[in-house]
């Protein structure tokens, strides 16, 4: 609905309503400048009182009456006739296909006029859900589109490997590396090295990857995960070399991914290693944990030390014109009385100097007769016999300065190495289920929950009630459960009989 | 045996056939070819097709105002300097004004600015006047026709009306001097005064390098819905809203200031055409007059342009079918804006954005230094070759005067 424009002049007073415009000020005709007629002093006043009122307010009123007045655009209102008539101009062969649907051909004049319009706002300006869930199809619908046309041609299948073993986090890790490989676009091969022993333990692993919604190898490992963490990485490397055994066996195809189950990967780094032709290095950011945040100081660091940049980063270097030309490895020197030696004992856990996971390889260089397999690489069955130890996959190669660098060379940091875990003797809940739930439930004291009504103990309430009311009850002691073995659970052996 | 042959003769051919077929629909996934009311026409060459004369004007009426400042080469109303300095150069000038199809008279009407860069049309009626009396007194061809077969570049406002103030605008008219001669010019709005009939439309100038300067990867994903930066009320001419785009862009604000899908601030960021290289919508309200360079970077960028301008005539209609490649919303349609957009199919957007991607949509829409094939001096010169020949009432019969000299506002008469 449009205003229609009643003299062409900016800043016209809002006061004066299209009915009274005649009246305005020009009733004063031929009296001397003394006396004035009735009606301009009353306009006179009343543009006085507004003014006085904006000034009380703070801002101009006016915009308020207008949005109030004239912004319901569900009312359809007639079509004002403009007042601003201008020329009529034949159909302009310059524009064939008029935008707007209206079905008039001939139009006497403009509809476009010159003036004032009412700002039209919908009275519930909110965004509609199933709007903005068509907008996201869209978005995703041309993402897809420029992926096809812009991004990687023709993908290489991945094969991420990750060795892992059975522990308090366990699940956090691998549930979280599992929703990264699931957003993955490219097809991917998930091979995972399980370090768990006979009995319940081996089947933990087993019951998360069940979850996956990619496929999985699960590789049993003959062997534990030692508790010191110097021993912990030689185990994983050798975890890893059985996945490259199975690789190498089965003459699987594809990128070789070392993917541990506590860092964190961004997505941009899958992208980036489908460029790998042989064996490929990206820069890792480090992130070492730092259990008990008094140990460190920050006054006590030495100078050395607030030198090195906040997060180190360990990858390939490259000279001016791009190629490889060494590597930032990690400097473990100013940490080392500080540094972890059991696993979950609360200190900084450092690692190697140059991580498996910031290494990329083709598969066919793990593959034996495979022509075109370059001569700088060692066969794999000779890696890793007679006790040799096997520290990052340089070792791997007769010749290390085949290594492409990626990302940029190396100045993108593409992933995080971290090490978090719990202390190795922290027990939890198998599977992270209660099951069956606990049998006495007593009410702690002093929950932070609303107060609710008592509950008799377990034993009375099963033999005195219908069956109905017993599933009620039952699952209301389940939630129960739930929020009391909370409470429980740091005072596991002990029973509360507070009440 | 023969059987054999046959067979494997089938599958060459169908192999091959396959191969052809599958570059086509490559080809056609990456870009569409853009043909407009006229035909296939962007691509044409001018070169040939039409002769242009160039007058030799004092250089009070171009080097000279250039040289008071030259902030007249970098902002939007540069498309009348580099028209001159591109025609003489181009291998459609000819020295023999006998041979000549059309006349251009280099006059640099935008170029007074105020201290803050704008261009101020005050004097530019006088200018425009004084320019033509020497070409009727020093050349026999502008009598001949009465200008009908002369054309002007004026790039301002609301071109030859010579405002910046549309009230003004209509009122002053096209000034009579021109009103048989072609106007080539930014204003394009139908059923308006200051657009007649047989105008060339074209885009606003905007600096070529400093776009291609900011360009990011095309593998960088489209993640913003609706983008857009700029004034929705212009608080110092038109405090209370309303007045300023019709109360558009007020609308756009009102409804859409807490949506998350629009990207909508007056803050213009380092980033802006960067992000408009991550968006699939880009709005175009209008402001004052119905166009605006954001039409332009909206091409570049391969962000779909969202017309918010009643009547709008866009540049080059006939060449480019601005309805295919963009998407028109009434003005009474604003605060239904995200409905409209939400509810465009997907592959009528990836069609747009296809369009949008053809490298003679983009080269059309630029004024490059040095000229490059299918530019918009190239566009210009077609359209103009578009125009020929002249009609038969285009040239006057002896004795014959249509223009009246005195005609328009008394302090247009005066002599610059």
């Amino acid at each position: 609905m449009k205003l229609s424009a009643l003299q062409p002049i900016r800043r016209a007073n809002s006061f004066r309503s299209p009915s009274s415009a005649p009246l305005d000020g020009g009733a004063a005709p031929s009296d001397g400048p003394l006396f004035r007629s009735p009606t301009a002093i009353f306009w006179l006043l009343l543009h006085a009182i507004c003014c006085l009122v904006s000034l009380a307010l703070g801002f101009r009123f006016s915009r308020l009456l207008f949005l109030l007045l004239f912004s319901p655009s569900s009312s359809p209102s007639p079509p004002s006739p403009p007042v601003l008539l201008l020329h009529r101009r034949p159909d302009l062969p310059l524009s064939p296909h008029p935008p707007t649907p209206f079905a008039t051909p001939n139009a006497t004049g403009s509809r476009v006029v010159v003036g004032r319009h009412g700002i039209l706002v919908r009275p519930w300006p909110h965004p509609n859900p199933t709007e903005v869930m068509r907008a996201q199809r869209i978005l995703d619908c041309v993402q897809r589109e420029q992926r096809l046309q812009y991004g990687v041609k023709n993908p290489r299948p991945l094969l991420v490997v990750t060795p892992t073993y059975p522990r308090t986090f366990q699940a956090l890790h691998l549930t979280g590396l599992l929703h990264s490989l699931q957003l993955i676009p490219y097809p991917l091969t998930w091979l995972v090295v399980d370090a768990a022993g006979v009995g319940a333990a081996s089947n933990e692993t087993a019951a998360l990857l069940a979850r996956s919604r990619v496929p999985v190898l699960h590789i049993r490992f003959s062997g534990r995960m030692p508790l010191r963490w110097s021993d912990r990485h030689r185990t994983e490397a050798r975890m890893r070399l059985q996945a490259l055994r199975v690789i190498k066996e089965r003459r699987l195809e594809g990128v070789v991914v070392f993917a541990d189950d506590s860092n964190v990967h961004s997505m941009e780094l899958f992208d980036e290693i489908q460029k790998v032709k042989w064996m490929g290095a990206v820069s890792v950011g480090i992130v070492a944990h730092s259990g008990n945040p008094g140990m460190v100081a920050p006054q006590q660091l030495s100078k050395e030390e607030e030198e090195n940049s906040p997060v180190p980063v360990q990858g390939p270097a490259c000279n001016s014109s791009g190629q490889l030309a060494g590597w930032h490895t990690f400097n473990s020197l100013p940490y080392v009385n500080k540094s972890a030696t059991f696993i979950g004992d609360g200190a900084m856990v450092l690692p190697q100097k140059l991580e498996w996971a910031g290494f990329v390889l083709n598969s066919k260089l793990l593959w034996e007769e495979e022509e075109g397999k370059p001569d700088w690489v060692r066969n794999l069955d000779e890696v890793g016999v007679n006790g040799e130890e096997i520290e990052s996959p340089l070792d791997l190669l007769k010749d290390a300065s085949f290594v492409e660098p990626l990302g940029n060379c190396g100045k993108k940091v593409l992933l995080w190495w971290l090490r978090v875990e719990a202390r190795y003797d922290s027990k939890f809940p198998a599977g992270w289920v209660i099951d069956p739930p606990l049998e006495i439930i007593v009410p702690a004291k002093r929950t932070p929950w609303p107060h609710a009504p008592p509950e008799l103990p377990s034993g009375k309430v099963a033999t005195s009630q219908d069956p109905l009311e017993k599933r009620s009850s039952k699952t209301g002691r389940s939630s129960r459960s739930r929020r009391s073995s909370r409470n429980k659970r740091k005072r596991e052996p002990q029973i509360d009989t507070h009440i | 045996m023969g059987k054999g042959s046959w067979l494997l003769a089938l599958l060459l051919l169908s192999s091959l056939l396959g191969t052809i077929s599958v570059q086509e629909l490559e080809q056609r996934h990456r870009t569409e070819r853009i043909s407009g009311s006229a035909g296939d026409v962007l691509e044409d060459d001018p070169v040939g097709r039409l002769k242009v004369f160039v007058y030799e004007l004092p250089s009070k009426y171009n080097k000279k105002i250039l040289q008071k400042d030259s902030r007249c080469l970098t902002h939007m109303f540069a498309a009348e300097i580099f028209m001159h300095r591109f025609l003489l150069y181009s291998p459609v000038r000819t020295l023999n004004p006998e041979e000549a199809d059309w006349f251009y008279t280099p006059v640099y009407t935008t170029c007074d600015l105020t201290p803050n860069g704008l261009p101020l049309p005050f004097k530019s009626p006088r200018m425009m006047r004084s320019a033509i009396q020497l070409i009727a007194s020093n050349w026999p061809y502008w009598n001949r026709s009465e200008g009908a077969d002369h054309f002007f570049v004026v790039p301002h406002d609301f071109g030859a009306c010579f405002h910046y103030q549309e009230e003004k605008a209509i009122e002053r008219g096209i000034l009579p001097l021109l009103q048989r001669a072609t106007l080539v010019q930014t204003f394009g709005q139908r059923n308006h005064v200051c657009l007649k009939e047989g105008s060339i439309i074209i885009p606003p100038y905007a600096p070529p390098q400093k776009m291609q300067a900011h360009l990011i990867p095309p593998d960088t994903p489209r993640s913003i819905f609706v983008y857009f930066r700029g004034l929705f009320y212009d608080v110092g001419n038109d405090p209370e809203g309303g007045y300023y785009a019709r109360g558009a862009r007020a609308s756009v604000w009102e409804n859409f200031k807490d949506n998350p899908l629009f990207d909508i601030s007056t803050e213009h960021p380092i980033t802006y055409y960067e992000d408009m290289q991550r968006a699939v919508f880009c709005l175009c309200p209008l402001g004052w007059a119905p166009w605006s360079p954001r039409l332009v970077e909206g091409v570049i960028f391969g962000c779909i342009p969202v017309i918010i301008a009643d009547d709008i005539v866009l540049p080059f209609a006939d060449a480019i079918p601005w309805e295919e490649i963009g998407v028109f919303v009434a003005e009474k349609d604003v605060p239904k804006l995200d409905t409209i957009l939400t509810s465009i199919p997907p592959d009528v957007i990836l069609r747009k954005q296809r369009l949008l991607a053809n490298p003679s949509m983009k080269q059309a829409m630029l004024f490059p230094q040095p000229a490059q094939p299918g530019d918009a001096f190239h566009q210009i010169l077609n359209g103009l070759a578009r125009k020929l020949p002249h009609p038969r009432n285009a040239y006057l019969k002896r004795g014959e005067k249509i223009l009246n000299w005195t005609a328009g506002p008394v302090g247009d008469l005066k002599p610059w």
